[in-house]
């Protein structure tokens, strides 16, 4: 099946929006993104997606390599900024606040979504203490109290307060794969963020660090609105509650998780979900 | 398929090359060896040589002196080492920063055609003559207030140095991976904070090198400060005058025909190799000692940020 033939069979409005028998209460889209379109020069890697994220959920986004999931996952952050030759086109709401309007600064709307990335980035300069806290100081926090608090209420939420405790001081780069991601997710969580966007974040580790990301995650849940790009269908059904599977750039089909896995609307899915190609 | 017999040749295969492999595993390791103790030995030799007849050189007198009247073999190189410290200190304190900031605006301002010419220029910059700077700043300088001075000279160091310090800070930050970057600007940081707390705090030991490579360049050059700081016989009096350096004082002490200026010649060299390297080694020390604290973007941007 060709992505053309794709596009055709499925109708974007009717799968883009999660279904509407959902309790009143999570019916707060926390992320709006309409029509976004991301390419780089002709080639568009991300065609005219529309997708609400509901508040204080998991949302995870599937699909195979190459499907354009983190590059619309960057979008939700303005992340192309970086790059000059994305260009990004459509709305990304946030609280009715567009990120791409002309007079948004988007550093400051930036320190709303956190971002875990694919591999772990701590900064190989800092100690432990400084990683955590550095989108704080380096913003010009000073307040040594506030600091310290913040410190141990973010590496508790990312559960690695117990290993690190008596080793604040320590680089970073000494801890182990799995506790520098979670030392990420806590950098991420110390802005105070109200949208954690999450690439992949257990691709690099081992199953026992995996679980514990994992755990976190569910955790998070209660109080962030979580988006989550995963490769691995398990991971996106432990975790998620709605997901998104997406095919050569274009979104196929949206829905709850437990929907999308066993009763797949779409043929496309249903082959991706039960593993006949991706 | 691939059929297990067809493997078992594959194998033997492999097999049969273990022993020319090794081979010339052994002879690479050796030609290499070779070519490292070719490169060694006319730097050792250089350096015996300059121990062996500068070492009698040295003494109290020749260190802080001012020179004796011509081939008397009296008097000492003070003013000379006075004014290659002086010298180097204020092209550093020219040249570094200048050349820091085109480095930080080549590699992360540097994705478009200005600073695609301006790599270019300072590609071709750093390859220049050093005495055609000199007759630069000497035309520049010089004439237009019709005396030499220590400023021409600083300023004709320092557009040796700042090619250098910029090549090499660009290609140090450019070795920061990107996802710094990112993590940074997730953060909701600003481009020049995450440039100067995170990206400059992760390249400082290849910055460094590069600063250090140029101080050694210009400590050494001669041609541009003829036509700039002249040389002199005297301690330091003003800007505004000649001054004395080290490579001057090499130089015009190696033309003469006397034994004990040939001699005070190779102190003079010694004692500016014991410079560079006291450099070397000291800034080298200090940063290594200091390893794991962001020291070099705090100087930087000293007061802007928030103390440890």
């Amino acid at each position: 099946m060709t992505a053309l033939s794709i596009r055709s069979t499925f109708d974007n409005s009717s799968v883009s929006e999660p279904p509407s028998h959902l309790p009143e209460k999570e019916k707060k889209f926390k992320m709006v993104a309409e029509n976004v379109t991301i390419s780089y020069g002709d080639f568009a890697a991300v065609k005219n997606i529309t997708m609400k994220f509901p508040e204080k959920s998991v949302t995870a986004l599937i699909g195979p390599s190459g499907c354009g999931k983190t590059t619309f996952l960057r979008c939700l952050n303005r992340m192309h900024d970086m790059t000059k030759s994305a260009k990004v086109e459509g709305k990304v709401m946030i609280d009715d606040i567009d990120l791409y309007d002309k007079s948004i600064d988007p550093i400051y709307h930036r320190r709303k979504v956190g971002m875990v990335f694919q591999k772990p980035n701590p900064f190989p300069t800092m100690s432990i203490y400084d990683n955590v806290v550095a989108g704080l100081k380096l913003n010009g926090v000073k307040d040594k109290k506030i600091l310290d608090e913040i410190v141990e209420d973010s590496l508790k939420m990312a559960y690695l307060w117990d290993e690190v405790k008596d080793d604040l001081k320590k680089s970073a780069i000494e801890l182990s794969g799995g506790q520098q991601q979670r030392l990420c997710i806590a950098r991420a969580l110390a802005i105070q963020p109200e949208v954690l966007l999450m690439d992949e974040p257990a691709s690099a580790l081992d199953p026992i660090a995996t679980q514990k990301i994992e755990e976190t995650i569910t955790e998070l849940k209660k109080e962030y609105t979580i988006i989550i790009v995963t490769h691995n269908m398990q991971q996106a059904v432990r975790v998620s509650d709605y997901t998104g599977f997406m095919y050569l750039g274009d979104l196929i089909e949206f829905r709850e998780t437990k929907k999308l896995f066993t009763d797949p609307k779409n043929e496309l899915t249903a082959k991706y979900v039960q593993g006949q190609f991706g | 398929m691939t059929t297990n017999q067809r493997r078992q040749e594959y194998r033997a295969l492999f097999k049969q090359n273990v022993e020319k492999r090794l081979v010339v595993d052994k002879a690479v390791r050796a030609v290499v060896f070779a070519c490292v103790i070719i490169a060694i030995i006319p730097l050792g030799s250089i350096l015996v040589e300059v121990f062996k007849n500068g070492a009698a050189a040295i003494s109290y007198e020749f260190l802080t002196a001012t020179p004796g009247s011509i081939g008397s073999g009296e008097g000492g190189i003070g003013p000379a080492i006075q004014g290659t410290l002086i010298i180097i200190g204020l092209s550093s304190l020219i040249g570094v920063p200048i050349g820091v900031m085109s480095g930080i605006f080549l590699s992360e301002y540097g994705d478009n055609r200005l600073a695609h010419y301006i790599r270019f220029f300072n590609d071709v910059f750093m390859e220049f003559p050093s005495i055609v700077l000199g007759i630069f700043a000497f035309l520049l300088i010089v004439l237009i207030l019709g005396h030499f001075s220590v400023w021409a000279g600083a300023f004709a160091l320092s557009l040796i140095m700042f090619p250098i310090v910029a090549r090499t800070t660009e290609e140090s930050l450019k070795m920061v991976p990107m996802t710094y970057r990112e993590a940074g600007t997730a953060l909701g940081l600003k481009k020049w904070v995450i440039t100067i707390r995170i990206v400059i705090s992760a390249a400082k030991s290849g910055m460094i090198t590069g600063i250090l490579l140029s101080v050694s360049r210009i400590g050494g050059e001669t041609a541009p400060l003829i036509m700039t700081i002249l040389g002199s016989s005297t301690f330091f009096r003003s800007m505004d005058v000649p001054m004395d350096a080290l490579p001057l004082r090499i130089w015009r002490l190696s033309l003469l025909p006397y034994d004990s200026a040939q001699l005070q010649g190779w102190g003079a060299a010694l004692v500016l190799i014991m410079i560079i390297l006291g450099i070397n080694l000291g800034v080298r020390y200090y940063f290594a000692s200091k390893k794991g604290n962001n020291i070099f973007g705090r100087l930087i941007k000293q007061g802007a940020i928030i103390k440890k």
